[in-house]
């Protein structure tokens, strides 16, 4: 344990971290409860994709990795990266945009006043509406699901049978009949599913 | 090969099933009387777990043990047993094929770690332990004398989860998907383990422990690589070949179904062969073929298959259970140790659980989702044994293994323990913890495409955080299955078909059928026909049926009627035939009915159903790309036709659509277009063009007549050729009064069928429909589109013949007219050049609003203000989309 301390501390951007604030520090262990030696392997990661050494990161650093940009969707994921305005991305958000594909862990204690953690059901979901809504204006529109589509879907169907996905992609999840699908339709039409097995990736945990 | 087949019984399966098979063994006891006693139990067994939810596996074991008693009564000798033979090569087959053709795939490889650890290891340390417990219990005095060599070797036999017993009873409980996948995947794989284990053991046997060297162990372990490597290796080997063969079998649908049942089988046997494992060739021959086969064979031969498979499967199981039951009653066969039974018994079930809590604490490490308390418990106790086993013990040699007949008993009492007790009781205890159980759901649109996000976003996530984890090999696989497996085993036509589009038409199906299911009532009733928007709130379940229904409808049932006529040589004769008959002969309504179930039942022909759809779709939006040039092309048209077909070359690779063979002939005035548009629009019209290039450039007079026929029954809107065909639209004209009915009739017969193939087509097809009963909407985009088509094709000489044919053909009251009026808009737009287009979409109405068509308006309104029938009910929901939902219902039209 020592070691991984010692090696922990070896990152500027952790050490930088825990002298800022405490707090964020907490946040990292509470909000993100990412692992130090996650944080370690991560903290690797993001300098090989840091090729210039700037201790942060931009999205050609993101699209120099080759197979996201084999991704379908890979441009709007590194986007999520990227707040809006912001150039760059640096280790803490990089963690912390991660942070939305732990699992989520049951048995960890519920402490009411703690704020929802960053890999909550709802936060998974908003995560992946926003690779949707591109203009951010809290609603899907039909173009936006479409250029989903086509991207998902490439050269294998006609416009005409995009259209017509997305149409009734809409029809089903369109509970106000505003031809938007809002975050609260779409979190109703993902009910059902699972999130927490589809939107978790095992290294975090 | 598979005598089974030949066998298909029919009637109740349940029934008949044993009849079949006992026929052999029953003779001896003047067969009648007794078959007809084996076909009246079984009946009553079916019929009393229908009602009392008992598992079918124990009801047919109970039976087994009667009907052992009475013949063991009237004959003092079992004169029929569970032969190992007929078991391994027939029973178990059909049982592992229907499995692992069934297996859901994905979720078998996203619990393949579980699986293999429980299958291999999980096996492995029940049979040691159990074997060495028992050898130790022996030691104490308790029991039976035997070796070590025995036990370990018995064992081995009775630690192997069964298949078939697994799959009855967890089929019936619904447990969810992932403890289902596990347990079962566990019994499917854990076979190789077990068959090894047996077969390395018998040989240590016949040699003599005293002979056994370190060295053989170590064969042991080798001999278990090879043959569970071996076996699926063979089974991908044979999928790869199914696949393949399936690929070329699209003019001998007949035997695709007998093509995968015989490779299927071919690769167990193959396995067999080498000694390598079969259930596990076969198996994985399932899995893996079944993405390729499925798309390739056809509708269906897909329903045979599935059919069949199940059909068989419960065919073999019921006499698998059957004979358990009967050979217990065989006292001759076995010999009864108390101490024996009752340790194993509780070794087997001490051992299963522990065995499970130990794995699933290893596992829990590394799993996402982490198997909780009451999984390992359902797990624990879902650990059947079954036929396998049996089988297995039965086939010992009493010559090497003297305790067999001890064993033979307590193997049957594990069986009966756990099939029967655990069995029924695993229902209730299920309930009682409260397990997730599985739901019947299908996945909606939305979850398919996010999930199919969720994948992507997963992918990308595990890219950039570099590692390269589950869903990274994952996506390498889809990328390599993409770019090679698919290329290769899957059909031109089918490969470029998008997964996710599949799951949109059968999502639609199903709403169809739904909307058809829930009664006709619903079709015939004053609902469906109220466009309003209120209609379609106060029945939410119904309401995207409803929209569609409203949207589509009427297009369907024009398909239907294409199918039946196009590729008739004789269009024209019974055109003229149907026009007289239409024109004075009254439809009753009751017509419907009989239709109805008709055409249900014949709807079979989804291969030129495809093919239609596909043609008018892409027709369509080639017209809606043209402009009017037509004419000027049909001078050039030698010309061009060279230059198309080189278009076509060129982009063969891109589109993968244009393969109908007889559409080229209709389309081919289109072609020439198509090299005018290359240049200015993107390459989808390109593509479309392309499609429709015709390589028998020269056409001939007689073809088109068909292809404006072809065109005219499959949008009714584009059929009535206004100008040409007025002679012929006469008789029409004055029967449209009566006409409806049967317009009707097809229309709601053929939905649910032609929903499918609708949707198939651009939605905006199915607009065209809707356009029909409204005369103020026929300018829509889509009915537009569709006239552009008719008009083109035909020259006013023409003319005539095309439009009789829809006439005839479609037998639609409301075509005629409203392809009439639209006709001439049709025209119009054509003249107007592809530029207004665009207009129209945006401002339908103003389209209608243009110079009135060259052909007679009045028919139209005549036939609109008759149409008021019965048939109506569909049209009227097109016509009348309302306000709200016009925008959306349009947009599908736009290209």
């Amino acid at each position: 344990m020592g070691s991984t301390n010692s090696t922990l501390l070896k990152i500027p951007n952790v050490e930088v971290l825990m002298q800022e604030t405490g707090l964020k520090l907490v946040a990292e262990e509470n909000c993100l409860n990412v692992s130090p030696a996650h944080i370690i392997r991560l903290h690797d990661r993001f300098k090989a994709l840091d090729k210039e050494g700037r201790g942060h990161l931009c999205p050609h650093d993101f699209g120099a990795i080759k197979e996201l940009a084999m991704n379908p969707i890979g441009d709007r994921i590194i986007g999520a990266f990227f707040s809006p305005g912001k150039e760059t991305v640096d280790f803490h958000t990089f963690v912390k945009i991660l942070a939305h594909f732990r699992p989520v862990d049951k048995d960890r204690p519920k402490e009411p006043n703690s704020p929802e953690p960053i890999n909550s059901r709802s936060n998974k979901l908003k995560f992946a509406f926003q690779l949707y809504d591109q203009d951010k204006d809290g609603k899907i529109s039909r173009d936006e699901l479409l250029q989903v589509l086509r991207a998902m879907l490439g050269m294998q169907v006609t416009d005409e049978q995009l259209e017509s996905i997305a149409d009734r992609t809409i029809q089903e999840a369109d509970l106000d009949r505003d031809d938007t699908i809002s975050f609260e339709e779409f979190r109703k039409s993902l009910e059902k599913i699972n999130i927490d097995h589809k939107m978790s990736i095992r290294f975090l945990r | 090969m598979e005598t089974g087949h030949t066998e298909f019984p029919s009637g109740n399966i349940l029934a008949s099933a044993p009849d079949i098979s006992l026929k052999a063994y029953l003779h001896i006891f003047n067969g009648t009387e007794w078959q007809h006693n084996i076909s009246v139990h079984f009946t009553f067994v079916s019929l009393f777990s229908l009602f009392f939810a008992v598992p079918e596996s124990c009801m047919l074991i109970l039976l087994g043990l009667v009907l052992g008693a009475v013949v063991l009564i009237a004959s003092k000798k079992q004169p029929y047993q569970l032969d190992p033979g007929l078991f391994f090569l027939f029973l178990l087959p059909t049982i592992v094929g229907d499995a692992g053709y069934f297996m859901p795939a994905r979720l078998f490889f996203d619990n393949l770690g579980a699986i293999l650890l429980y299958a291999v290891v999980g096996t492995l340390w029940n049979a040691f332990c159990t074997g060495f417990c028992l050898y130790g219990v022996k030691m104490a005095g308790v029991i039976v004398n035997a070796g070590l060599m025995d036990f370990l070797l018995f064992g081995a036999l009775i630690s192997a989860v069964d298949p078939v017993a697994v799959l009855a009873v967890f089929e019936e409980v619904h447990v969810n998907e992932t403890l289902f996948i596990i347990v079962f995947g566990e019994s499917l794989v854990n076979d190789a383990v077990t068959v090894v284990l047996y077969k390395v053991y018998i040989s240590f046997v016949e040699v003599g422990p005293g002979n056994v060297h370190t060295a053989d162990y170590f064969k042991g372990i080798a001999s278990f690589l090879i043959v569970s490597i071996g076996g699926t290796l063979v089974g991908l080997i044979f999928a790869v070949i199914l696949a393949f063969v399936t690929r070329f079998t699209k003019k001998v649908r007949i035997i695709e179904p007998l093509f995968v049942f015989l490779l299927v089988y071919l690769a167990y046997l193959t396995a067999e062969l080498f000694s390598l494992s079969a259930i596990l060739s076969m198996t994985f021959c399932g899995i893996g073929c079944k993405k390729y086969v499925e798309a390739n064979i056809s509708q269906k031969s897909r329903t045979t298959v599935k059919y069949t498979m199940k059909t068989l499967a419960s065919i073999a199981e019921t006499i698998i259970f059957i004979f358990l039951g009967i050979s217990a009653v065989d006292k001759s066969k076995w010999a009864w140790d108390t101490g024996l039974v009752v340790s194993t018994l509780i070794f087997i079930l001490v051992f299963r659980a522990m065995g499970v809590v130990g794995q699933t604490w290893f596992l829990n490490w590394f799993r996402l989702v982490p198997l909780d308390k009451i999984d390992q418990v359902v797990m624990s106790y879902g650990g059947l044994r079954g036929a396998v086993a049996f089988a297995l013990v039965v086939l010992l040699d009493k010559e090497q293994v003297k305790a067999k007949d001890y064993f033979v008993a307590t193997t049957i009492v594990v069986v009966f323990f756990t099939v029967m007790f655990q069995g029924l009781t695993i229902k209730p205890l299920v309930k009682w913890l409260k397990v997730p159980r599985s739901t019947n759901r299908k996945p909606t649109i939305n979850e398919e495409i996010h999930e199919r996000a969720f994948d992507h976003i997963l992918t990308a996530v595990e890219d950039i955080a570099g590692l390269n984890g589950y869903h990274h090999w994952r996506d390498k696989w889809e990328q390599f299955d993409k770019n090679y497996l698919s290329k290769l085993l899957l059909r031109k036509s089918v490969y470029h078909k998008s997964e996710l589009w599949e799951a949109y038409q059968k999502i639609n199906i199903r709403d169809a059928i739904s909307v058809i299911d829930q009664g006709g009532n619903v079709l015939t009733s004053a609902r469906l026909s109220l466009p309003s928007m209120a209609s379609r709130t106060s029945f939410p379940e119904v309401t995207n049926v409803t929209n569609y229904l409203r949207e589509n409808g009427s297009g369907v049932c024009l398909d239907l009627q294409v199918i039946d006529t196009v590729p008739g040589a004789k269009i024209e004769e019974e055109l003229e035939t149907h026009h007289v008959l239409a024109g004075n002969l009254y439809k009753p309504r009751r017509r419907y009915q009989s239709h109805y179930s008709r055409h249900f039942m014949t709807v079979g022909e989804k291969e030129r159903q495809d093919r239609e759809v596909f043609q008018r779709n892409m027709r369509n939006r080639l017209e809606s790309f043209k402009s009017t040039r037509y004419k000027r092309h049909k001078k050039d048209r030698s010309q061009k036709k060279r230059k198309g077909s080189d278009a076509k070359e060129q982009d063969t690779n891109d589109k993968p659509r244009r393969n109908v063979s007889w559409q080229d002939k209709a389309v081919v005035p289109v072609a020439p277009e198509e090299d005018k548009h290359d240049p200015s629009e993107p390459d989808k019209d390109d593509d479309v063009g392309i499609t429709f290039v015709a390589r028998k450039a020269p056409e001939t007079p007689k073809e088109r007549p068909k292809s404006a026929a072809l065109d005219v029954c499959q949008s009714p809107v584009a059929a009535p050729p206004s100008p040409t065909c007025g002679e012929k639209n006469l008789p029409w004209k004055s029967g449209v009064g009566s006409l409806p009915p049967c317009v009707s009739v097809e229309a709601t017969k053929i939905i649910p069928i032609d929903l499918q193939q609708a949707w198939n087509q651009s939605i905006s097809s199915l607009e065209s429909l809707a356009s029909p009963p409204a005369p103020p909407e026929p300018q829509h985009p889509r009915v537009s589109a569709l006239s552009r088509l008719g008009g083109p094709l035909r020259t006013p000489a023409k003319g005539k013949s095309s439009g009789s044919g829809g006439a005839g053909s479609g037998s639609n009251t409301g075509s005629p007219s409203s392809g009439q009026f639209k006709f001439p808009t049709g025209k119009e737009e054509e003249e107007e050049g592809a530029l207004s287009q665009q207009q129209q979409e945006m401002q339908p109405l103003m389209s209608s609003l243009r110079p009135p068509p060259p052909p007679p308006p009045p028919p139209a309104a005549q036939s609109a203000g008759k149409r008021r029938n019965p048939c109506v009910y569909l049209r009227s929901l097109v016509t009348v989309p309302p306000s709200g939902a016009e925008p959306q219902s349009r947009r599908p039209t736009q290209l």
